[in-house]
């Protein structure tokens, strides 16, 4: 599939303190030499940095890896997770549409994502704060049908529960991830078959909710 | 129904302790250092005994697969790669162990490490599993801060160094050689084999892939026995299995099941039922999307192992149950599979580049019935013309479900295009 770099780009790019000192570990955990394994952690890392992946960015990345820019650019395209224009500043929805989730309803996720945010994906929402995409299998099909935002996953959705979610991004609230039917993750919704002696000393939240509740980690 | 006590992921829904203390407690990391001292000969039989066949899709079998890498090295370090990449439409198996069990993953790479000869572990784990990453991490962190990684780890005698890698959103990465590309940081484009991974694999140097599912049972298979495993499930597809149930039953969910169990008992028993009633029933994918669907005559009788699926024309897969009731549409569900198989193809061979494209766009007037009765015969042609003649399985995945559908529900498709025909 054809990507591209977007039209307008920034004049530069640079990584944070914090995230310069992390990109340096990263590259520490591959053999002498092949340094160049580090790229796609870092261009991720300069696409949290940005809200997008930037062309002055992959450029960055290409030379503290010591490799030719056309690789960096490869890499680039040919991943998926790279947003190669703006994203909503508020958040990016990533509405799974692959078979499980398009029987349990994830048609009509899309269409509330028409209706309310952008008539196309990928592109901005008037106000620049929102905007969305159909993406393949995120891996979360017992949970179907579900969306991403940021690190996030929001499952068991409905029309319904989806126009709660995003009422809540479009007053600056942030909705908690997880299941929308009351599932602690992907045990049985009537309640667990198997495993039950853990039950009764469950946290209030799976672990992954849980992280997403630590403020300011979204 | 599996026995808890017979369980090997005792945390798959993460609700007791995630960390090491829990995991301790539940019976892992026990006795690590005494299995690895018993030897890498040792181990390697005892994962052939058990008949471990690999958990990420193909069934290939565990054992022989490591014995597959030389004795000695010749200079050159050996890896072990753990394929976290799970994309496969349907699956949702690794995830949990990984957020809630990582323990079993963590000392099954020690272990794993060990009998290959590798010092190194590198843990490639889908871009969008960014939760999952920091779990999983987290808990690395913590089997080094106990000394059961790192030099002398677990005070095995043996240096092992485990870390976590991740992609950023191409399915392809999940097919080895391309996961090796991209851990070596370019585009994730398969290889041609040979040389296989185990004479020449990450950075040319012996390599060993294996599913999180496949290394992460080793640890309890050691422990408890390869007779303990061998027990469950048919002669040449034993033991445990992760079972991932999505779509029209009553209660979706993951659960880990005996090998062999049938497909009734399976939905009947964990996801109260199809939605509707088994009568009600359709079709099922019965191992993610690239194996082919079984139409419900067959679900009545189905099998969940390796080779049931198989001499059934269809396939284990990574045992992702997709169930479809009789409100599906079918042709659309697949043609959505096509879709994503022309998306995923990473554009090297042409014969997958292209032909994904055509399935998509033919299936795309079946879903219509704006298409010709002849175009289904030339659709099939064109499966077969990308069917095994690409470098690596995407072809193949592609091709699949889409002969399924053509096998099974031939009938479907040409009444929707002779409705469309005829003026009402």
């Amino acid at each position: 599939m054809l990507r591209r770099f977007h039209h307008t780009q920034p004049d530069s790019f640079e990584f944070s303190e914090e995230n310069l000192k992390w990109a340096r570990e990263q590259i520490a955990k591959y053999p002498e030499g092949r340094q160049v394994s580090a790229i796609i952690p870092l261009l991720w890392r300069a696409q949290e940095q940005e809200g997008w992946l930037t062309k002055p960015a992959t450029e960055y990345v290409a030379d503290m890896l010591g490799m030719a820019r056309i690789r960096a650019y490869e890499v680039a395209t040919f991943y998926f997770m790279f947003q190669l224009q703006p994203v909503g500043s508020i958040a990016h929805i990533q509405v799974c549409g692959t078979t499980t989730c398009m029987i349990c309803g994830a048609e009509d996720l899309i269409s509330v994502c028409k209706e309310r945010i952008a008539t196309k994906p990928h592109q901005l929402s008037p106000c620049e704060r929102f905007s969305w995409e159909e993406v393949e299998c995120l891996g979360a099909c017992a949970n179907a049908p579900m969306i991403q935002i940021g690190k996030d996953y929001y499952e068991d959705l409905s029309r319904e529960s989806f126009e709660t979610l995003l009422d809540d991004l479009f007053a600056n609230r942030k909705p908690i991830p997880g299941s929308r039917k009351g599932r602690f993750s992907s045990e049985p919704q009537t309640g667990v078959k198997c495993l039950a002696e853990y039950e009764n000393g469950k946290a209030k939240f799976s672990p992954a909710v849980s992280l997403a509740q630590i403020e300011g980690d979204q | 129904m599996l026995a808890d006590r017979d369980r090997i992921f005792t945390n798959l829904y993460g609700m007791g302790d995630c960390t090491l203390a829990g995991a301790r407690k539940r019976g892992h990391w026990d006795g690590t250092a005494e299995l690895i001292k018993k030897g890498q000969d040792w181990i390697i039989t005892q994962v052939k005994e058990s008949g471990l066949r690999g958990r990420g899709g193909a069934g290939f079998p565990t054992g022989l697969k490591w014995s597959f890498m030389p004795k000695n090295s010749d200079g050159r370090p050996h890896y072990l790669v753990v394929n976290a990449d799970e994309s496969e439409p349907g699956t949702c198996k690794d995830r949990e162990i990984m957020r809630h069990d990582p323990h079993t993953l963590i000392e099954g790479c020690l272990i794993a490490g060990f009998a290959m000869n590798s010092n190194v572990g590198y843990i490639y784990i889908r871009g969008e599993y960014i939760r999952e990453k920091e779990l999983l991490q987290a808990a690395i962190d913590e089997a080094y801060d106990a000394g059961l990684l790192g030099r002398n780890a677990c005070n095995s005698g043996w240096d092992f160094d485990l870390y976590l890698h991740h992609g950023a959103g191409a399915y392809i990465c999940g097919e080895e050689t391309a996961l090796l590309e991209s851990l070596e940081g370019k585009k994730g484009m398969p290889r041609m084999k040979p040389p296989f991974p185990a004479g020449s694999g990450l950075y040319g140097c012996p390599t060993t892939v294996n599913n999180v599912e496949s290394i992460a049972v080793v640890p309890t298979i050691l422990r408890r026995g390869a007779t303990w495993f061998a027990s469950f499930g048919r002669e040449n597809n034993t033991g445990t299995k992760i079972f991932a149930i999505s779509g029209h039953v009553n209660s979706p969910c993951v659960v880990e099941e005996i090998m062999s169990i049938s497909l009734r008992e399976l939905i009947d028993k964990h996801c109260d039922g199809v939605r509707g009633g088994w009568d009600n029933l359709k079709a099922v994918i019965p191992g993610g999307a690239s194996v082919p669907l079984i139409p419900k005559s067959l679900c009545d009788d189905a099998i969940l192992d390796f080779d049931w699926l198989r001499d059934h024309q269809s396939g284990l897969g990574t045992a992702a149950v997709i169930v479809m009731d009789q409100s599906t549409d079918i042709i659309k569900a697949i043609w959505r599979l096509s879709k994503f198989y022309k998306h995923e193809s990473c554009g090297q061979c042409t014969p997958c580049r292209e032909g994904a494209g055509w399935m998509m766009r033919v299936m795309d007037r079946f879903v219509s019935g704006k298409a010709d009765i002849e175009e289904i015969d030339t659709l099939l042609q064109i499966t077969k013309q990308v069917e095994g003649h690409t470098i690596c399985a995407l072809g193949d995945a592609a091709a699949w479900p889409v002969q399924g559908l053509i096998r099974h529900f031939r009938n479907e498709i040409e009444d929707r295009i002779l409705k469309e025909k005829i003026p009402a």
